[in-house]
């Protein structure tokens, strides 16, 4: 028979102001095997904890129940507090009247009766409860960052930094992500390039870092301090090690109408390629789809040309397996498609550009050399009318139902930055809203309109329609003039809605990390541990977990590295004992539950049993790696003959909390 | 291929020929258009309340009629278009409405949006095919400079009409290409034209479709296609001085193209 | 209850639609072919509709510029349809007694010889009960 503490906490007014816990500790001290029975105004503070350890040692309990807040918030903490009394940690169990209770009820007469159910489920439950010790595992001291954009990097740097080794996996041939498309940086100017370009550089001459270019996540097995990554590094066709990047083959190559995706399409380049001067690596990538040697097997120029005899027609993907102690997500965004947004005419003039595109247009590294020209002509725009919120705030099915939140900071900087290049030009921005917290941004708004001469117009677009003479009519409300306007553009800018990567979803499900139903990751706790996945040893980093700016993504970067750093820098790690176990006397071999465990725990394996009648018999049964495990319990429901059990939530307690709920 | 064939009123008057070129190039093409048995006007516009409930049945009742035969029905003008489909919708998926109706018209089975309505552009689009349509093509276009005219009710609401993009449709364009000529895209080819309010406001409707006529025209445009007689109507006899451009049915040039016979049956 | 906040919850009902779902872009009324005709434009009937200022509204000659062609519709971000709300406030003047706006026999002197009957019966549904 247990000897069992029952502790009531009124949370301040929180749980007292509807709850009667006087009233719930003397009905709970009347149940059976209860033995000490109290109520205190905060169980969580240090005189509360005293009480639990004190009445642990003088009245000698075997179990403990906490009637208070959700487990989540506190049920660590008392863990603790038992077991430095000398009490083992599972035998400590929490009934939750607060947000299960006093919040959401009115009546004191019933809240405290249904606080009195709830205390009475979690008694029988202990009265059932064993002590577990939790197992160990250990950490393999490597990181993987999937993404090699500025949050990728930032993340490998500071952790490389830390003296542990970090991979990359980038599926461009470069790193460096969106921001060695960018110009300028806002609030403060400074260029895309310059700051980004020596960071990259760093992340090729640090030792502790390897940069997988050209590569993707494959496969991810294993868990937290023990994950197993195979990466597909697809054929570049070019030897990385013997490639110089001298370029040579990009200037020979003889195919060269390929659409420069760098550039988003607005020039060309060939099918053998770097995609820019600061790329990192240096290297040739061939393009399979341009490649006349690789299509038709006639050319072979770029053979020829190299000196250093790096092409290699005949390359294949390779798989590579590496083991990793902590991944982190850096898959980052890319501005919507805009086919649902054709009132723009983005796919019916060439002057109708992404605010992307027009990063390029006025980057020195662009098509047109940083001189704004227009796609269509080549001539200066005069009029330029920018389009917020296009796709962002969307509930109707056409766009996104989120702010993007880059957008109306990036658009104050093009527009003031086209106003001082050229002050010839008239700028309109026309906004639902501007959106701009953060340190100088709204200064830097301000700036655009008073010192820059940006007219802003309360109103949004409704239809572009490109004309014959080369111009744009722009039809737009203006809601404070509570006008319609026509104005006669030069150029259209679209700031489109940013969205995750589409790889990040089937990245999602193969790390098993949650996602948002616009498939951003998950964080664990969206205020209190915003850089971690729910699924232990994965941490999100930039916009994978939710749009944000630069300054924004470096700092979440490192906080990120922080959280892997602390986790590399354990030799072992604790698993969570509550997880699922087998019985292998009842366990019947139907491989119910190893299809339905999201976290490849279970394996099956064939066993020698000594049989009633003395026989030796080889038999299939379940076998679950305790460190893989998660406790999820799926496979408990799923298993048919029962044999299937979680520890610390077997179905024999779970039952007896429900009796103990219905019982009158 | 067998059809439900709903012409609508306009098209058995002011409109015959948008519904004669039509017939006589769907039996070209090896289809064959029943007219459905006693239809009804339906309307012309689609009330957008939810508490108009009588006059969205004649729809109902041509949607029925069509299921009772167990055909899909094709319609021509845009407005039929528009109302049918519209109130297709409706029966499938506002439950209030398809209650309210079938309780009015106590059919032997209640209807509940089974009908597929199609257009006969979706017609040619989706059973012909352009490519086929192109081969039987006798009298080509070429070198036409043909503007599309889709107006609005082909194609707005988007999700309920479904026929195509709404804000850079393609299918007219698509069909002048079948014809042998040549497509001229301009981005008034689905803004509206004035409509109904031309009978108040004659004013606006010219103000309109001036507008539509001065951006195909300065497109390129030749010549207007367009699937609606309000349209064809506002765009011709509303057109401001200055801005006239040659309007007609799409059936029209199919038919030409097809060589088809194109008298007139009134012999006008 | 105020003859607005009747005439309010009828506009809601009849239209099905939730003006608070507007978030105040402009949309409607940057897209809206009639814009120039109206006094109140499709953002101020959403506006005013959430503001149970039906009165004013329903005296409006607004009521009778919308083509009903569906632009506002389409293009809004929010879903919103403010045409259908032009539409339900037009029916609360026309369902009252002797409040059609086109009468049958005016109908004849607005004829010529090639206006279409679609005119005529879209023309009627929209403007008389």
């Amino acid at each position: 028979m247990q000897r069992i503490g029952v502790f009531v906490c009124w949370c301040g007014s929180n749980i007292a102001g509807t709850v009667d816990v006087k009233a719930v500790s003397e009905a709970l001290g009347r149940e059976p095997g209860v033995v000490y029975s109290i109520n205190y105004q905060y169980m969580c503070s240090e005189a509360g904890q005293n009480l639990v350890k004190d009445a642990i040692r003088d009245q000698k309990l075997t179990g403990v129940v906490i009637c208070s807040c959700s487990p989540r918030m506190h049920e660590a903490t008392f863990r603790k507090a038992a077991a430095s009394a000398g009490l083992n940690p599972y035998m400590v169990e929490i009934a939750n009247i607060r947000e299960q209770c006093s919040w959401i009820h009115k009546d004191m007469a019933t809240a405290t009766e249904k606080a009195i159910i709830l205390g009475r489920a979690a008694i029988a439950k202990v009265q059932l409860n064993a002590p577990l010790t939790a197992g160990e595992s250990p950490v393999t001291k490597r990181a993987l960052v999937i993404g090699g954009g500025i949050a990728g990097i930032q993340t490998a740097l500071d952790v490389a930094e830390a003296g542990f080794e970090v991979d990359i996996v980038e599926k461009e041939p470069t790193i460096g992500g969106k921001m060695t498309q960018l110009d300028k940086t806002f609030p403060t100017l400074d260029c895309a390039a310059c700051i980004l370009t020596p960071k990259m550089v760093d992340c090729a001459q640090n030792e502790n870092i390897t940069i997988f270019s050209y590569s993707e996540v494959q496969e991810v097995k294993g868990f937290v301090g023990n994950f197993r990554v195979k990466i597909k590094k697809k054929a570049r066709y070019v030897d990385e090690t013997k490639c110089t990047g001298c370029g040579l083959c990009t200037e020979k190559c003889p195919q060269k109408k390929v659409p420069n995706a760098f550039n988003l399409g607005l020039d060309t380049r060939r099918a053998i390629y770097i995609p820019f001067a600061q790329a990192v690596p240096k290297v040739a990538t061939i393009d399979p789809d341009y490649c006349n040697m690789l299509k038709n097997g006639k050319c072979g120029v770029c053979a020829k040309v190299c000196t250093a005899g790096a092409i290699n027609y005949q390359q294949q993907d390779e798989i590579i397996e590496r083991e990793y102690g902590a991944i982190v997500v850096a898959t980052g965004y890319n501005p919507i498609k805009l086919d649902n947004f054709e009132e723009y005419a983005y796919s019916q003039s060439p002057d109708v550009v992404t605010s992307l595109e027009f990063e390029r247009l006025t980057n020195a590294a662009g098509p047109t050399s940083g001189t704004l020209l227009r796609p269509s002509d080549g001539k200066h725009p005069h009029t330029i009318v920018f389009v917020q919120c296009v796709g962002s705030r969307d509930t109707s099915g056409c766009g996104k139902p989120y702010c993007s939140k880059i957008c109306c900071m990036y658009t104050a900087k093009h527009a003031m930055l086209t106003r001082e290049k050229y002050p010839d030009t008239d700028v309109y921005v026309f906004y639902i809203d501007v959106r701009t917290p953060g340190k100088n941004f709204d200064e830097f708004y301000r700036r655009a309109v008073e010192e820059y001469g940006v007219h802003y117009i309360k109103g949004m677009v409704g239809k572009v329609t490109p004309r014959a003479d080369g111009k744009l009519s722009v039809q737009a409300s203006d809601l404070i003039s509570n006008e319609q306007l026509h104005i006669d553009a030069d150029l259209v800018v679209l700031a489109a809605a940013i969205e995750p990567d589409k790889t990040a979803r089937s990245l999602g499900t193969m790390l098993t990390a949650s996602m948002d139903t616009n498939d951003f990751f998950t964080e664990a706790h969206p205020k209190l541990r915003p850089v971690e996945s729910p699924t232990a040893g994965i941490f999100l980093s930039g916009v994978c977990q939710g749009p944000k700016d630069i300054p924004e993504t470096v700092s979440q970067a490192g906080a990120a590295a922080a959280k892997v750093i602390g986790l590399l820098a354990k030799n072992k790690l604790t698993c969570n004992p509550c997880v699922a176990h087998s019985d292998e006397w009842m366990c019947n071999g139907c491989s119910s539950c190893e299809k339905v465990c999201p976290y490849g725990a279970i394996t099956y394996l064939d066993k020698e049993f000594r049989m009633p009648d003395r026989t030796v018999a080889i038999r299939r049964v379940a076998s679950v790696n305790e460190a893989v495990c998660q406790g999820c319990g799926a496979c408990t429901v799923a298993c048919p003959s029962g044999a299937m059990d979680l520890k610390g939530f077997s179905n024999r307690q779970i039952m007896a909390e429900v009796d103990a709920i219905c019982k009158e | 291929m067998v059809f439900s064939y709903y012409p609508g009123c306009t098209l058995k008057n002011k409109a015959q020929r948008l519904d004669q070129c039509a017939r006589r190039s769907a039996q070209v093409l090896g289809i064959e258009l029943q007219e459905l048995p006693e239809w009804q006007c339906c309307g012309g516009a689609y009330s957008m309340a939810q508490d108009e409930i009588a006059s969205k049945l004649a729809a109902v009742r041509a949607l029925n009629g069509a299921k009772e035969l167990g055909q899909d029905l094709v319609t021509l003008c845009s407005a039929c278009h528009n109302v049918l489909k519209q109130a297709n919708h409706d029966m499938a998926e506002n439950e209030d409405f398809s209650r309210n109706a079938n309780n009015y018209m106590k059919l032997a089975e209640p209807y509940r949006g089974e009908t597929k309505v199609i257009h006969y552009l979706e017609l040619l689009r989706d059973q012909v095919g352009f490519e086929e349509l192109a081969k039987r093509v006798k009298n080509p276009l070429t070198g036409k400079k043909i503007g599309a005219y889709y107006g609005c009710l082909l194609l707005r609401p988007g999700k309920v009409m479904q026929m195509d993009n709404p804000e850079n449709p393609k299918i007219l364009e698509d069909f002048i290409r079948a014809l042998g000529a040549q497509p001229v895209v301009y981005a008034s080819r689905n803004e509206c034209c004035g409509g109904y309010v031309t009978l108040e406001d004659r004013a606006l409707a010219s103000k309109k479709s001036g507008a539509v006529l001065e951006d195909a025209a300065q497109m390129g445009a030749d010549l207007l296609v367009t699937a609606c007689p309000l349209c064809l109507y506002n765009l011709t006899k509303n057109a401001p001085t200055g801005h006239q451009l040659p309007v007609v049915y799409f059936t029209e040039l199919l038919a030409q193209a097809l060589g088809v016979d194109t008298a007139r049956e009134d012999g006008r | 209850m105020t003859n607005n906040q009747r005439d309010q919850e009828q506009v809601l009902r009849s239209s099905g639609v939730n003006v608070l779902k507007c978030m105040r872009c402009g949309k409607c009324s940057a897209t809206c072919p009639s814009y120039d005709e109206m006094e109140y434009h499709p953002h101020q009937f959403v506006y005013m509709v959430e503001k149970g200022q039906i009165d004013r509204l329903m005296a409006s000659p607004s009521l009778f510029k919308c083509l009903s062609c569906y632009a506002c519709i389409e293009r809004c971000p929010r879903g919103v349809e403010p045409a259908k709300l032009v539409e339900a406030v037009r029916l609360l003047v026309i369902r009252q007694q002797g409040q059609n706006h086109l009468k049958p026999g005016d109908i004849p002197a607005l004829l010529d010889e090639d206006l279409p009957q679609q005119a005529i019966v879209t023309a009627l549904r929209k403007y008389s009960k």
